[in-house]
């Protein structure tokens, strides 16, 4: 469930600020009320993976309380439920106004999906790298593949700046990208409701069939 | 948790799907598909500008064995030059260790998606197509071992080619090599890579459906061009029986049916000598000729002969009725 969570909590709080246009406290007491009511409700208990995604699912459960919380007024004010759900809503409001979308609320939270899904690999490969003493490996890849500027650095000004040679620069991101496909398998897999959900999932998203 | 933006995780996503092609020509396009032996991506050759299919063996599949059936794949593939037999045109290791190797990038359909549109005598055409490629394998000593619809694609200009040789078995000895000094050298080419991996007895690889009974029960020894006879013969009888479904037609003729039992005979020596021999016989059919896997009784051949004849036999009717109605009319 802190998985569950930890994946979607932004995903649905961006969803809600959108698609129902409230402010950011309603969002985040509503975020918080979601998920505790996902554990004390155990409505995930209801969830057919033979007829949608979870997210999906969780999509549409959102609206349906959010709509459900406006016809009889009696949103829960933050903090009444047992369950409480760690949500940094500061973070995800830089994030809203850094990159405005333009796009539907499902297809936002379709996207916001995929963002959340690649960056908890990321930090499960930080994590990793860091326990395997491999951070070198970690480096090149956050200041290769994760870097925002639209040029990238050359593997020889990477050799460079880190005193390796070119080969062991493409050795070490060959292996950093293994292991995040390996990350993002992973963390698919705690974030989608059943195997066949993760691997169409998998399929759709990263072109294979993990078998 | 670091935020990533909408560049970062496209380049991510492109990361994870894409192969590790640095210090190579080519560049990845799109992922195709998974076949029994690894994955299939469509690439850009960057000195050629063309496109290319790549055949890759993931490197964390962790299989020496696979790896080197890939290898063996490519180079069984290099022997085959053939316009019927997809075209290799490279093969190696990607820095990050696994094998790959590139072929001709084929823009078309599977043969089962194909055929949803065709008739009957476009599907024999199309089953003689893959007999040619087939037969100049066998006479290289080649045995495809896994011909099945999903293995035969048809080209956007009507190409037919045979896809998917990683269970290829090459033949100690074949026929065509004692006859002619030039195939006897392909053939020697060939025999070469009997020495990386082969299968041995017991291993039952192929599709079931389309595995000769040899095959299917391990018997390698066995295994001959006329197990790729029974895999044609598997293929005609896919294509007969999707004709009675989809389009309705009336059940195949007996002569075809009769075609598909010899082809798809249990008794591996009741079966064609070759696919040459299965594809004379539908030529045979397709020119209204008797075909050698069916004995008809008089009446067939009276009407395969007026078929066969059609307009011979309708201007002998209307000369013959007009020359009644001559004789009738000249008496009044």
């Amino acid at each position: 469930m802190d998985a569950i969570s930890a994946a979607y909590w932004r995903p649905v709080y961006k969803y809600v600020r959108m698609r129902w246009r409230v402010d950011k406290e309603d969002a985040q007491d509503f975020t918080q009320d979601f998920f505790a009511r996902m554990v004390e409700k155990e409505f995930l208990d209801s969830y057919d993976p033979d007829k949608g995604r979870l997210r999906t699912f969780l999509r549409t459960c959102a609206d349906r309380l959010f709509l459900n919380q406006e016809r009889h007024a009696n949103r829960l004010k933050r903090g009444s439920s047992a369950v409480h759900v760690s949500l940094d809503v500061d973070e995800a409001e830089q994030e809203l106004t850094a990159a405005p979308s333009t796009e539907s609320p499902e297809d936002y939270f379709e996207k916001e999906w995929v963002r959340t899904l690649f960056a908890l690999a990321v930090e499960r490969l930080r994590a990793q790298c860091d326990a395997e003493g491999k951070k070198v490996q970690f480096e090149l890849f956050e200041r290769y593949d994760l870097g925002d500027s639209e040029t990238r650095p050359s593997y020889a000004e990477l050799a460079a700046s880190l005193g390796l040679a070119v080969t062991d620069v493409t050795n070490y991101l060959a292996f950093a990208r293994r292991e995040f496909r390996r990350c993002v398998l992973n963390q698919l897999r705690e974030m989608t409701g059943s195997e066949a959900e993760f691997r169409r999932e998998a399929q759709s998203l990263l072109g294979v069939d993990p078998k | 948790m670091k935020y990533l933006s909408d560049q970062v995780v496209s380049r991510l996503q492109a990361a994870v799907q894409s192969l590790d092609l640095a210090g190579t020509r080519y560049r990845a396009l799109k992922f195709l598909g998974r076949g029994g032996m690894g994955t299939v991506w469509l690439a850009e050759d960057a000195v050629l500008n063309r496109k290319v299919a790549l055949k890759v063996l993931t490197s964390d599949s962790g299989s020496e064995y696979l790896a080197s059936r890939l290898m063996r794949e490519a180079v069984v593939l290099a022997r085959l030059e053939h316009p019927g037999i997809v075209p290799v045109h490279d093969a190696g290791t990607l820095a990050d260790g696994a094998v790959f190797y590139c072929m001709k990038y084929v823009e078309g359909q599977t043969l089962d998606q194909h055929i949803a549109n065709a008739n009957l005598r476009e599907r024999l055409q199309l089953l003689q197509r893959i007999a040619e490629p087939m037969a100049f394998a066998h006479a290289r000593g080649i045995v495809h071992r896994d011909l099945k619809p999903s293995n035969v694609m048809v080209g956007a200009f009507g190409e037919v080619l045979v896809m998917d040789w990683g269970l290829a078995k090459v033949m100690e000895t074949t026929s065509a090599d004692t006859g002619n000094s030039n195939d006897g050298g392909a053939a020697s080419q060939a025999g070469a890579v009997t020495g990386s991996p082969s299968t041995s007895h017991g291993t039952v690889l192929g599709t079931p459906g389309y595995m000769a009974p040899e095959q299917a029960s391990g018997q390698v020894a066995l295994i001959s061009e006329r197990t790729d006879v029974y895999g044609l013969g598997a293929i005609m009888s896919f294509m007969l029986g999707d004709s009675i479904d989809q389009q309705r037609e009336l059940p195949a003729p007996k002569p075809l049916r009769a075609i598909c039992q010899k082809a798809m005979a249990a008794e591996i020596f009741a079966r064609y000598k070759s696919v040459r021999e299965m594809s004379a016989d539908i030529g045979s059919f397709l020119e209204g000729l008797p075909v050698s896997a069916y004995r008809e009784n008089i009446v067939e051949k009276t009407v395969r002969l007026l078929r066969r004849h059609r307009a011979a036999v309708v201007l002998v009717a209307a000369y013959l009725l007009m020359r009644v109605l001559f004789i009738l009319f000249s008496r009044r």
